[in-house]
């Protein structure tokens, strides 16, 4: 049992940081990397690339780097303190996640790749008009002629849909069960906008689209879309924790900087416990991150899926709860500045409640955790 | 990042398990279980057996019955121990006054009152607050004036918990009353069967006896009595405090709380998606707080405690209380038969019988040991700079 990081990821946590601050630690310039599409930096999103950290997830051999779970979390908080707008969730983890655990060998090797090198940016089409958070796909159906298949349907919100040069895309198949594709981003009809946090979504339309199936065609991947979505869960909390340490501190120094009545607004202890109570929200947030991190990484080395999913079901609710909790107070206590977009903090919470909506949200995660919550005596964290 | 438990913590944890579930007394363990109230007798039996293991006061100084253990070990052996229903040593013993004499006593005093401590022979209570003297604690005036060697003690201790039972009181007493008031403090040992002492019950909302005020009219103390420097107590305070606050988040008990009501009211539970929820979401920050726990343990170096852990107290003790709550609610009507405790003609469980008073005596949780709202300005003033 430890929860303190070693030298390397230290140095790792270091070198993002200076990469990330360097461009966003000025939040106008996070304002005006949003402003135009794509809605990111791709210069940026090119200099990741040269960091290595577009293949951090994925192996060697599939062009990648070969880190853990915990160097992924690191990216995560320190892109997440800055509100960095580049897709590294969405498309390195999420849609790149997917083609790692299902691709055939040629197909991580081209797509990772690519995508490691900053030569492509993928996202994962997935979500349906009409449902809510799933592993299964239902709207876009997947057909089959021969070795060639062709998928319809709409796919809506897609996360930088529109920008994606490979979209994977998931789609109810013939006989049941939900596989994944890969479609040329410019063989679907995509109309792009931009999400309330600056970063941009899409809808994703297909018909009769030619798709290529990732891995071995007609297979049900339910168990492995499920898997990515608990490992993706998991590094946004790592985000959203960024975020929320941002949104904290930021709020301290206001509270000790800001004049009212002829004193800092610190004098009023209204406000200060107002802040202890933010404080203890990031700390049990940490914990469980942490923990939740830990657990991805264990259960990388043991198949045990089950946990992995449990683990991050239990941090999306503390996050959900603390990150809420931390951004509406945030803009509280900093007042009508919070409230305009030429100020860091409202941003930050508007990014916040995308991590929170992204793959669930609190109340979602807890239904399913009240569900089982019978079937066990206790939970134990050291097992 | 390390999610497991090394060999040697792992084999730790299991000898304490083993030791816990079967070398403490089954029937106090089943009234820990039952949630009834502890005799005295029985607290005396199981701190006992720690004791005669060497297991009752760990954090000691080794040469004192001390082990030499880590921050991580130390937390094992309190969960493990609350896992399996045993009574933890009685703090006022065991996490206050032992450490107390161990770190500021004279030789002369550790001598005659550690090894008593440690094994219950001395039955210590705590005489700091007073009627004016709560969270402001430096307010307290109770008065100690020098008559030759001796101390002579005048005023009012209050919220004596279990000073019915008290052989000894550690207090605080002002010493000095012309100087700041921090400066004017000491601590004496004081013997409660001493002439003009004398310990008053007060009754409290769940129905029992648990706390008492201890008045003091011309008690004589001798010189010897005196712990540490004269007018140094509040540094003493400080210290013992400190330490009370690390041993306030009981994660284990709360959660074995909780997950003794999920079996003894599982029907209600399973057949009610909104008390599923309560009892999920409770459970996730229950998870979340012992992770906490875990990561303050795992980084308090050099025995300075890790700025979280005042969180551990402020949402420990909430969580706490909420499992209560919890508890009493899923008592429904049979809440209402707290009377009827040791009753054989009641048809209730002991569980629902003792749910209200549970409810309504762990809402002492949130103020005792440094009050929530202390803990908020500890970490607003400390940890934050506000």
């Amino acid at each position: 049992m430890d929860f303190s990081y070693d030298d390397e990821q230290d140095a790792l946590r270091e070198a993002v940081r200076g990469l990330v601050g360097k461009a966003y630690s000025d939040f106008e310039k996070r304002r005006q990397a949003v402003e135009d599409d794509p809605g990111f930096d791709e210069a940026q999103w090119q200099r990741m690339a040269e960091m290595g950290l577009l293949g951090l997830p994925f192996a060697e051999d599939d062009g990648g780097v070969g880190a853990g779970p915990v160097e992924i979390g690191i990216v995560c908080q320190e892109l997440g303190r800055v509100i960095a707008p580049e897709p590294y969730l969405t498309s390195v983890v999420y849609a790149g996640g997917l083609v790692s655990a299902v691709g055939t060998a040629e197909q991580r090797q081209e797509v990772l790749g690519a995508l490691s090198a900053g030569e492509s940016v993928l996202a994962f089409a997935h979500d349906e008009p009409g449902r809510t958070w799933s592993a299964t796909a239902e709207a876009v159906t997947a057909t089959q002629d021969g070795d060639a298949w062709t998928l319809s349907g709409v796919k809506e919100p897609v996360p930088h849909g529109a920008r994606a040069d490979v979209l994977v895309v998931s789609a109810a198949l013939p006989a049941g069960g939900t596989g994944l594709f890969l479609v040329a981003g410019g063989d679907a009809e995509r109309t792009g906008y931009a999400a309330y946090d600056g970063t941009r979504a899409a809808r994703v339309a297909f018909d009769g689209t030619t798709a290529t199936p990732l891995g071995e065609p007609g297979l049900d991947v339910t168990a492995s879309i499920a898997t990515v979505q608990a490992i993706t869960r998991v590094m946004a909390a790592n985000q959203a924790l960024g975020a929320m340490q941002f949104c904290l501190r930021a709020t301290t120094e206001y509270l000790k900087s800001r004049k009212q009545f002829g004193v800092p607004l610190n004098t009023f202890q209204a406000l200060n416990f107002r802040a202890a109570d933010m404080y203890v929200s990031q700390e049990l947030a940490q914990s469980i991150v942490d923990w939740a991190t830990m657990v991805v990484e264990q259960a990388g080395s043991r198949g045990d899926q089950e946990a992995l999913i449990d683990a991050a079901r239990r941090a999306s609710l503390q996050v959900s709860r603390s990150s809420r909790h931390i951004g509406q107070e945030a803009i509280q206590l900093h007042g009508g500045i919070a409230m305009t977009a030429e100020y860091s903090v409202g941003n930050v919470v508007a990014h916040l409640t995308v991590l929170d909506h992204l793959l669930g949200d609190g109340t979602h995660h807890l239904s399913e955790l009240a569900g089982a919550v019978t079937g066990h005596a206790d939970i134990d964290p050291l097992g | 990042m390390q999610l497991e438990l090394s060999e040697e913590d792992r084999r730790f944890r299991e000898e304490m398990r083993e030791f816990f579930t079967t070398q403490v007394p089954q029937e106090v363990r089943d009234a820990v279980r039952e949630g009834r109230e502890l005799t005295a007798d029985e607290i005396r039996t199981a701190q006992r057996a720690l004791n005669a293991a060497g297991l009752a006061v760990p954090h000691w100084p080794v040469e004192w019955g001390g082990k030499d253990w880590t921050e991580l070990q130390r937390h094992i052996w309190n969960e493990e121990m609350q896992r399996a229903f045993v009574p933890a040593p009685l703090a006022f013993n065991a996490s206050m006054i032992g450490p107390v004499i161990a770190h500021f006593g004279t030789e002369e005093q550790k001598a005659e009152f550690l090894p008593k401590t440690a094994n219950l022979d001395i039955w210590w209570s705590q005489g700091f607050s007073e009627p004016d003297a709560g969270s402001d604690l430096a307010g307290l005036r109770c008065s100690a004036v020098r008559d030759g060697d001796d101390w002579i003690v005048n005023g009012q201790k209050t919220w004596t918990t279990l000073g019915q039972y008290g052989d000894w009181i550690f207090t605080l007493v002002r010493t000095d009353p012309d100087v700041k008031k921090q400066a004017g403090i000491s601590m004496l040992l004081i013997d409660m069967r001493s002439e003009g002492l004398e310990v008053r019950p007060i009754q409290l909302i769940d129905g029992g006896h648990e706390v008492n005020e201890v008045w003091f009219d011309d008690v004589r103390v001798p010189g010897a009595n005196l712990v540490g420097d004269l007018n140094g107590g509040w540094t003493i305070a400080k210290f013992l405090l400190g330490n009370e606050r690390v041993g306030v988040a009981p994660v284990g008990s709360t959660k074995r709380s909780l997950a003794l009501v999920k079996e003894r009211a599982k029907a209600r539970i399973e057949g009610d998606p909104l008390v599923r929820a309560r009892v999920a979401e409770l459970e996730n920050e229950l998870l979340a707080l012992e992770l906490t726990a875990l990561r303050v343990v795992a980084h308090s170096a050099d025995g300075e405690p890790h700025p979280a852990s005042s969180v551990l107290k402020l949402k420990g003790t909430e969580l706490q209380q909420a499992v209560t709550e919890l508890v009493l609610d899923l008592a429904g009507p049979g809440g209402l038969a707290s009377g009827a405790v040791g009753e054989p003609t009641s048809g209730l469980e002991g569980w629902q019988q003792h749910a209200a008073p549970t409810y309504l005596n762990m809402r002492k949780a949130s103020i005792y040991g440094g009050s929530n709202e202390i803990q908020r300005q500890i970490i607003s003033r400390t940890i934050l700079g506000l």
